[in-house]
């Protein structure tokens, strides 16, 4: 099943290629990332989605928890979370695609006679289905922030 | 006084009591080798190639418990350090490794000598440093020694690019009173619950087996080992990195486990009802089948590594805490719980245990009763070799069946005596981790047990030896092919011995080793080898090279059956399957 983790890391040189490297080394995928500095800026939130079984998870948990650069890990869909991921399309101009974003929290930040840009939100499940019924045609360029993601109620991940 | 990187770094590696760096110069260590010559708080001891280096102070860490440190060069200097870092990872054996890199201005321009070194050495490191202040270089010294030695150990590099050195740049010295880094705080003590729930398990066992790995060693926890079985009086089997973790000589001993592992060790695993691992990791050559495994045992896991947990199998009782601590907080709950072990049940599991090492029990008199034979076997050549040296002796040795026999007969009572390759299974380990060991206890016998195949990969260091005057001792055992593969080739393959002789090319050995200014003895029949042996051991302040040829037949036995097989399924002869 999906899962979304979410990993404070030292905000030093080379520490997010141990992560992503781990991934890889230890045969798990990385569907989405995303990471920026937070707070202070000494330290960054990453955010990874991947796939797994429970023991799977339990294992890349660990395994991150290992990396020295890495201050701590937390699995989002332990429990009751926010996920959301932004995206962004170029396209040509398309009442359909227009439609679609619209109900997606969608903003249109350039528009011409060819051509719109536009962003929108949304869970990362709605994301996928409107990416699904926009289709190809029309589409020019697309793209995706990846999940991002916070606790629900009074569970908070910080130093 | 204010000091250039390169003595920044003499400085640093001086406070942290370092003896020996085990190094290779060239161009962008330069500025460092410079300040090694000025220098009198250690010794640099110049190996022929780099993988000598990084095992030479690979040996020196596992013998002492001290981390080792090599120094090498930037490009083909660091890739050369790539294997042993691998090696010191899969052991977890506190290594630090120094690389030159090229100047700042050239990392990325694919300029001469460059490589990427954090990059390349990425998974094989517990961690890496590269430095970009010259003033940080104390810092980083001090925190690559403490994220080696504590909690699980590793290997360390730290890459200096080679302006950080600049002699004409200088900076103040200073050390932090300790180092605390708020991403990194391994765990010391147990969980007390954990403990009391475990403490439960094992005192209601009827069949417990004590599992105990190498971290016993690493974690220096072998007198609470040895404490806590006084206490049980459980059957005790060690991996390969653990031989020595509790000593061979007690009736308790079962010898090792796994793939070429005892009958008795790999029965009573089979059979236990309670497993306590100890600073052991399940691995593949342990386990066998996953699923397969210990199908009515509770598995009672202590390890400094939660990672280690439930990784291969699953731990019904998981305890996260320094091997010392948990064992120190697991014998209180014993001494204090009021339950008592079923007695009874454990006599007759011991009991079980002993007709199961007199069905299919190593024979430890071979020595005995082949010496009448017309080729040497290669298991007689440990058994003697124990006996030349009183079983005192540190014994490193390379990888393939020589390996196996050595763990098998060669009787450890004392932790960090033997000294190998168990996780990666690095063929030229054997001789360069010898000079590391050799240097820290100049005054003991150190031996290493290789093959033909295995210590032609570090030969050169023949020549280090006598440039440092290393009175190691080197046991050939010679079979004229690559031993443990040809096993395989002749189990699993039909014989067809692909890619696994040379018979008709190896080096005349014994004048290899008088070009190197050493001594060479040559043993071809059972009758010689008793004495030469002798003679060898007379020689203290020699290098003596002995070339044992052996069976070519021979194999190694038991043998896990595999795939599809568990703990109980073993090949005992070449023949017979138990």
């Amino acid at each position: 099943m999906k899962r979304i983790l979410s990993i404070l890391i030292e905000n030093k040189p080379g520490a997010l290629a141990r992560v992503v490297g781990l991934f890889h080394q230890r045969g798990y995928n990385i569907e989405t990332l995303n990471v920026g500095p937070v707070f202070d800026g000494s330290y960054s939130r990453m955010t990874v989605t991947t796939r797994g079984t429970e023991n799977d998870v339990e294992q890349i948990t660990k395994q991150i928890n290992k990396i020295i650069d890495v201050i701590k890990v937390s699995d989002l869909t332990e429990g009751d979370h926010h996920e959301y991921e932004f995206i962004m399309i170029k396209f040509k101009r398309s009442e359909k695609i227009q439609k679609i974003l619209k109900s997606l929290n969608g903003k249109i930040h350039e528009k011409n006679n060819d051509a719109m840009v536009m962003s929108a939100w949304g869970s990362s499940s709605d994301i996928e289905v409107a990416i699904k019924s926009i289709g190809k045609v029309n589409l020019l360029e697309i793209a995706r922030s990846g999940s991002i993601g916070l606790h629900e109620g009074e569970k908070v991940l910080k130093i | 006084m204010k000091l250039s990187g390169g003595d920044l770094l003499m400085r640093a590696l001086k406070d942290e009591g370092v003896k020996f760096i085990f190094g290779y110069p060239g161009g962008a260590a330069l500025h460092i080798y410079d300040s090694i010559f000025k220098q009198k708080a250690f010794e640099h001891i110049l190996v022929r190639h780099e993988q000598g280096a990084t095992h030479a102070a690979d040996g020196y860490s596992r013998a002492t418990g001290k981390p080792g440190v090599a120094l090498v060069t930037s490009g083909p200097g660091a890739t050369n350090a790539i294997t042993g870092l691998a090696t010191a990872y899969m052991d977890s054996i506190p290594l630090i490794v120094i690389s030159g890199q090229v100047q700042s201005h050239l990392i990325g321009t694919d300029s001469f000598q460059e490589t990427d070194m954090i990059g390349i050495s990425r998974p094989i490191v517990k961690h890496s440093f590269i430095v970009q202040n010259t003033q940080d270089i104390p810092r980083i010294v001090q925190e690559a020694f403490h994220i080696a030695t504590t909690g699980r150990p590793g290997p360390v590099v730290i890459d200096i690019p080679k302006d950080k050195t600049d002699p004409s740049n200088l900076y103040e010295y200073k050390r932090a009173k300790e180092i605390s880094l708020r991403s990194y705080q391994p765990r010391i003590f147990p969980h007390p619950g954990q403990i009391k729930k475990a403490c439960k398990k094992i005192l209601s066992s009827e069949r417990p087996v004590i599992y105990a790995g190498g971290g016993v060693i690493l974690g220096n926890a072998h007198k609470e080992l040895v404490s806590l079985n006084k206490l049980l009086k459980a059957p005790v089997t060690n991996t390969l990195m653990g031989l020595g973790a509790y000593p061979a000589k007690d009736k308790y001993f079962m010898g090792m486990l796994g793939m070429h592992g005892t009958y008795q060790a790999n029965m009573a695993m089979h059979n236990a009802d309670v497993i306590i691992a100890i600073g052991a990791r399940f691995d593949d050559r342990i386990t066998n089948t996953p699923s397969m495994f210990a199908p009515n045992a509770k598995i009672v896991h202590v390890d400094v590594d939660p990672a280690s947990i439930s990784k291969i199998i699953n731990a019904d009782i998981p305890i996260v805490g320094q091997v010392k601590e948990s064992l120190a907080a697991l014998i209180k709950e014993i001494k204090r719980s009021k339950i008592k072990i079923d007695s009874e049940a454990l006599d007759n599991w011991n009991l079980q245990i002993s007709k199961w090492r007199e069905k299919h029990g190593l024979d430890h008199d071979l020595y005995l009763s082949k010496i009448k034979s017309a080729m040497i076997a290669p298991q007689v050549v440990v058994q003697e070799l124990y006996h030349a040296t009183q079983g005192n002796a540190f014994v490193t040795s390379d990888v393939g069946q020589h390996q196996m026999f050595v763990a098998q007969y060669y009787h450890f009572n004392k932790p960090r005596r033997w000294i190998n390759s168990g996780g990666l299974g690095t063929m030229g380990f054997g001789l360069p981790a010898a000079m590391g060991v050799k240097l820290a206890f100049p005054k003991h016998e150190v031996v290493c047990v290789t093959g033909e195949g295995s210590i032609q990969m570090c030969i050169q260091e023949l020549s280090t030896c006598l440039q440092y005057n290393l009175p190691i001792k080197i046991i050939n055992i010679n079979n004229e092919a690559l031993g443990m593969v040809r096993q395989w080739q002749d189990m699993n393959y039909g014989g067809r011995h692909s890619a696994s002789t040379y018979s008709d090319s190896l080096p005349d050995f014994v004048k290899l080793a008088e070009s190197y200014g050493h001594i060479g003895m040559k043993v071809t029949k059972q009758s010689q080898l008793k004495k030469t042996l002798e003679k060898a051991f007379s020689m203290k302040d020699r290098l003596v090279f002995i070339d044992v040829y052996v069976d070519p037949n021979e194999h190694v036995y038991p043998m896990l059956v595999a795939p599809n097989g568990s703990m109980k399924d073993m090949w005992i002869t070449k023949n017979t399957k138990a």
